[in-house]
């Protein structure tokens, strides 16, 4: 855990020269990244839940879940901070900003879905069919705001591409970037779900004990 | 062997991580039935739900006709009559409709002959044809074990079925259960009820089986002393 | 087939039964939407030049709303579980009691949107004759009763679950939103060129949306 937290540090000073505001994109791109594998992650956990029943696989699921919308925050809030000098606008409506927040919406939806069941085991599994509408829909967001914006191409819009051409010493930081990233991200879910399995130890203990 | 109409091994069943059923042994025999006793909080609905199929056991085996759960719920669902507090009526059908939807999903055949023979003997003809909204709870609890009963279950699974019943319809249930000659697992506060229809009781108490045996072995103080032990 | 289609149509035909005794859903689903119809023709004044623009997006997200508003009141009709348990003791797999509930409020959401969307033909002064429009509300409503059923046999067991229902729903029901907007758009516009793509994507959102319900459907309904 700790030579992840340095190795964020260490690439601070590798930066290259550029327009300041471009290095949010070491963040924002891998941020982006690790969303999607987060509800991948999410994705699998679901599935896995409902066919094994385990309990562990809706404790990654949830981790995962948790991380995912965080991360997918901060990458929405890193964008809108990088666009506003870069393109001009706070806000963009392209596929992908679009379907990051629907996507945010709907996990989101899924986070409070296990809050209001009834009981853990109720919510596990309704997040767990969750989990799986809303990855399922993702493509077919996507997709169809593709669609839309060919249909509406006056659109507030920014240049079509963000990342464009990548010189090799930035394209190197970016993939740095996103692997530390990668690696902040399993860590995080791993505690999560550390914190899951000692939650739900305590309360077995609890119920043999006849504690409440 | 012959088969069992319910075979319960090492059955337990917790709501995060807090057990209700543990380690629940238990098996009723064709024809046979079994009358369980138990105070409230003791499993004793859980079990009912849970031979229903209304609920999947969180460990262990349950076997209902020969069949295990969950896989052959479909066919074991086919064979049991259920009775529970809830009375499963949709308020705005009459009694009627209320029976012919459910005689349809059982698949039950000569459907009107069997509404119409079922009333007669519940005596519940004269409020067919009326929304089950307006009823009374006792007529509403008779035509719940009229639905219960459309297509002929080998199996009957009561949870204190006693309770909102006339004395007359208490009557009424007894005879029936006694002539169908279907096996029953029922739950019951009533001591004298219970022992009017039992083989053999029992009593859950902490989520098992904590005593049983062939009712005419007992009678009914020697019973009631031996339920007050296990309440404690 | 017996034991599939059969069951289906009767549970659908025991909800169509009692709605048509209480008119709850129907009466809601068609007050709010023309409710909505009279409020946004405050709010964009419609003119000849804009209603093209306008109608299409006042009039799904009408329906979306007041389809949301129904489903909540199938919801509270459900409440007392009392009449889910009693389908859960027929011998029918779970995805038969998934597609008999969806049948219904398919054809409850299908009855409000005949008198609806001539309403607001009428009100914003266009016309609708066109056979395109049929179909898309048809897509539209498979895939939107499609999710929408499962995610009501979700939230009535769930804490806040009117505001929870339009939180799962509305995101994912995103997708046929645009495509039944777009696609209305298109036909009024008398330009029905793009027009299948949305087709194509409701369908496909009916199709994927309707087997994965029914699969998750067992495990929903699960105690």
């Amino acid at each position: 855990m700790i030579t992840n937290l340095a190795l964020i540090f260490f690439w601070a000073p590798t930066e290259m020269v550029m327009g300041l505001v471009q290095k949010v994109l070491y963040v924002h791109v891998p941020l982006a990244w690790i969303g999607f594998l987060a509800f991948f992650v999410v994705f699998i956990g679901s599935v896995m839940y409902l066919w094994k029943k385990a309990q562990p696989w809706d404790g990654l699921a949830q981790a995962a879940a948790e991380v995912g919308v965080l991360c997918t925050t901060l990458m929405l809030v890193t964008g809108a901070i990088w666009a506003k000098p870069v393109w001009g606008v706070w806000w963009t409506w392209d596929p992908r900003l679009t379907t990051s927040t629907i996507l945010w919406l709907m996990y989101v939806g899924y986070l409070m879905l296990r809050g209001y069941a009834p009981s853990r085991e109720q919510g596990a599994r309704y997040a767990a069919v969750m989990g799986i509408v809303a990855f399922v829909n993702v493509p077919i967001v996507y997709y169809s705001t593709i669609l839309w914006r060919t249909v509406h191409p006056e659109m507030v819009i920014g240049p079509a591409s963000e990342t464009g051409n990548l010189d090799s010493q930035m394209r190197t930081v970016l993939l740095f970037s996103a692997l530390t990233f990668t690696l902040l991200f399993v860590y995080l879910v791993k505690e999560r779900l550390a914190l899951t399995c000692a939650y739900d130890r305590i309360l077995s203990i609890r119920h043999k004990e006849g504690i409440y | 062997m012959t088969e069992q109409a319910a075979r319960l091994q090492s059955v337990t069943k917790s709501y995060d991580e807090a057990p209700i059923l543990r380690d629940l042994n238990l098996s009723v025999n064709v024809g046979e039935r079994l009358v369980l006793f138990g105070a409230n909080g003791s499993g004793k609905t859980t079990l009912v739900r849970m031979l229903a199929t209304l609920i999947k056991p969180t460990s262990g085996f349950i076997e209902i006709d020969g069949m295990e759960l969950p896989k052959h719920g479909v066919r074991v669902r086919q064979n049991i009559g259920v009775l529970t507090h809830q009375y499963l009526l949709y308020d705005d059908l009459t009694g009627y409709e209320n029976l012919r939807f459910f005689g349809k999903m059982f698949r039950v055949d000569h459907l009107t002959e069997r509404i119409m023979y079922l009333a007669e003997m519940i005596g519940i003809s004269d409020k067919l044809h009326v929304r089950t909204r307006t009823l009374s709870h006792g007529m509403q609890k008779r035509f719940s074990l009229a639905r219960a009963l459309i297509h002929s279950p080998s199996i009957l699974i009561m949870d204190e079925p006693e309770t909102g019943l006339d004395q007359e319809a208490i009557e009424i249930l007894v005879n029936i259960v006694k002539s169908v000659k279907s096996s029953l697992i029922m739950t019951t506060h009533n001591v004298e009820f219970g022992f009017r229809l039992a083989d053999r009781v029992g009593i859950i108490s902490g989520g098992s089986i904590a005593y049983q045996e062939r009712r005419d072995a007992l009678d009914v103080q020697e019973f009631k002393k031996i339920l007050t032990q296990h309440s404690v | 087939m017996n034991y599939f289609l059969i069951p289906i149509l009767q549970i659908a035909y025991k909800d169509i039964i009692l709605e048509l005794r209480t008119k709850d859903i129907f009466v809601t689903i068609l007050i709010f939407a023309l409710l909505m119809g009279v409020i946004f023709s405050f709010v964009f004044v419609p003119t000849k030049q804009n209603v093209v623009l306008i109608l299409p997006g006042t009039l799904w997200v009408s329906i979306t709303f007041a389809g949301v508003l129904g489903f909540n009141r199938s919801l509270v009709l459900e409440k007392d579980k009392g009449n889910l348990d009693g389908l859960l003791l027929c011998p029918v797999t779970r995805d038969v009691i998934y597609f008999g509930k969806f049948l219904g409020l398919f054809l409850f959401m299908i009855s409000a949107e005949i008198f609806i969307v001539p309403l607001y033909a009428v009100l914003y002064n266009v016309s609708i004759l066109d056979v395109g429009i049929p179909v898309i509300v048809i897509l539209t409503t498979i895939g939107f009763a499609a999710v929408g059923t499962l995610f009501s046999a979700i939230c009535v067991n769930t804490r806040s679950r009117e505001v929870m229902l339009p939180i799962l729903l509305l995101p994912v029901s995103v997708p046929i939103i645009v495509a039944a907007v777009e696609g209305t758009r298109s036909i009024l516009e008398g330009s029905p060129v793009g027009i299948e793509r949305w087709v194509q994507l409701l369908a496909a959102f009916d199709v994927i949306f309707l087997v994965l319900a029914a699969f998750t459907f067992g495990a929903v309904l699960e105690e």
